[in-house]
């Protein structure tokens, strides 16, 4: 990302910290951040009252949460719940989503990039799906 | 008798405990009976173990390769004979022939890093190496163990990762597919473990143990990562009955799975892995 790019997602962004246990957001609430983790981890999860929670995915340094920000109705499918003190950048989502309809490159970069950790993401969720461990019928 | 015929006679050795891992998978601590020795083996060799009267199978020794005098064996009961040695208790009787096989090049990389990479029960096959790398740990670079299993209660050698993960010279990394509230560590595949592991591509032994499905994707993980081919090292299963290369049933290509294998360089496996018939 250019120099310019950069200065107008720091103009939308500020510091969060979150200490071990709690919720950085629920789901069906209004999403209108993207986080990027400085430190610590996260655990994306899922409550059902038959199965009691279900974590789905862990986020550690260097990852972005969240994609909720960028397509309506803008509201959280997860839960995500800090596993340790966290330290995040946060990017108001209408604040960039404002400056890509302005900054078309910026808007092409930024969906770009995001793409290809959706493509990351879609392809751990596979392999979770796929049981990778499991042991072929047939065995003896 | 000859070696081969040798090679084809179960020898009696005692159960000296047994230890329950996870609801499906148990350890065995087999001892020879009195008199008779034990055997020296290489990490990533496996027995034939016969329980009489239930049938014989494959078993990777999962124990330690510097005490060759106590054999130990880790088995996951997935089918009618796997099943049946669910029972074996402390005294009972199992046939042994072994060991079989290729190893992991673990004497031969000194100098390198090691990365190992298990997948479920797959841990059990590359225990051995990690215990050889451990005993001459100053001849090797970054040493990296990655773990993935289905469950936090599918996790085998719990008190062991423990230690390890204890070790400064040791990067330990878990993984499971479905956490719950209870489970603190990380939620996903073990594929995604390998951008954090500590080693130098351009100078390390991966290691590679899990179902083949798991071990693909985890060489394309090594692969985006600049690991060459002939430094990943898998080891495959498949149908192997007689051990020494006579019956065919675990032909893969040119090579026999039990007397070639199982431990493979990946470019030696490439070619025949994307054929989707074998």
């Amino acid at each position: 990302m250019d120099e310019n790019h950069l200065q107008l997602m720091v103009g939308c962004a500020s510091n969060l910290r979150v200490d071990a246990g709690q919720f950085i957001f629920h789901e069906g609430d209004p999403a209108n951040e993207l986080y990027l983790i400085r430190s610590g981890r996260v655990s994306l999860e899922f409550f059902a009252a038959e199965r009691g929670v279900i974590s789905i995915l862990t986020l550690g340094e260097g990852d972005p949460m969240g994609w909720s920000w960028l397509v309506p109705p803008y509201r959280w499918k997860f839960d995500a719940r800090a596993l340790d003190l966290t330290r995040a950048l946060v990017f108001d989502g209408e604040c960039i989503r404002k400056k890509c309809e302005q900054d078309y490159k910026l808007g092409y970069d930024l969906m770009r990039k995001s793409v290809a950790i959706v493509e990351q993401r879609l392809e751990a969720t596979r392999l979770q799906l796929l049981n990778l461990y499991g042991v072929p019928a047939g065995t003896p | 008798m000859t070696a081969a015929a040798h090679a084809m006679t179960p020898v009696p050795w005692r159960i000296a405990a047994t230890r329950r891992e996870t609801s499906d998978t148990f350890t065995v601590n087999l001892e020879p009976r009195a008199g008779a020795a034990g055997f020296p083996f290489a990490p990533g060799q496996f027995n034939m173990m016969y329980l009489f009267g239930a049938g014989e199978v494959p078993i990777s020794i999962s124990g330690d390769p510097t005490t060759p005098q106590k054999l130990v064996h880790t088995i996951r009961e997935v089918g009618p004979v796997t099943r049946a040695m669910g029972a074996l208790k402390r005294g009972d009787t199992v046939g042994i022939r072994g060991p079989f096989g290729s190893h992991w090049p673990v004497v031969e990389s000194a100098g390198a890093d090691v990365v190992i990479i298990a997948g479920g029960v797959g841990l059990a096959p590359v225990r051995p190496a990690l215990y050889q790398v451990l005993a001459a740990r100053r001849s090797y670079g970054q040493v990296a163990l990655l773990y993935g299993t289905r469950t936090p209660a599918d996790i085998l050698f719990r008190k062991e990762l423990e230690e390890w993960r204890s070790r400064f010279d040791l990067q330990v990394l878990i993984t499971v597919d479905r956490g719950d509230r209870d489970w603190m560590g990380s939620v996903g595949v073990v594929t995604s473990l390998i951008p954090q592991a500590k080693f130098d591509s351009g100078s390390t032994l991966a290691v590679v143990c899990g179902p083949e499905m798991m071990m693909r994707f985890t060489i394309r993980a090594l692969q985006d990562r600049g690991v060459s081919e002939d430094s990943i090292f898998l080891s495959m299963e498949r149908n192997m009955q007689c051990a020494v290369g006579f019956c065919g049933h675990c032909q893969f290509g040119p090579k026999f799975i039990c007397k070639d294998g199982p431990v493979f360089s990946y470019d030696v496996m490439r070619p025949w892995l994307a054929i989707r018939e074998l």
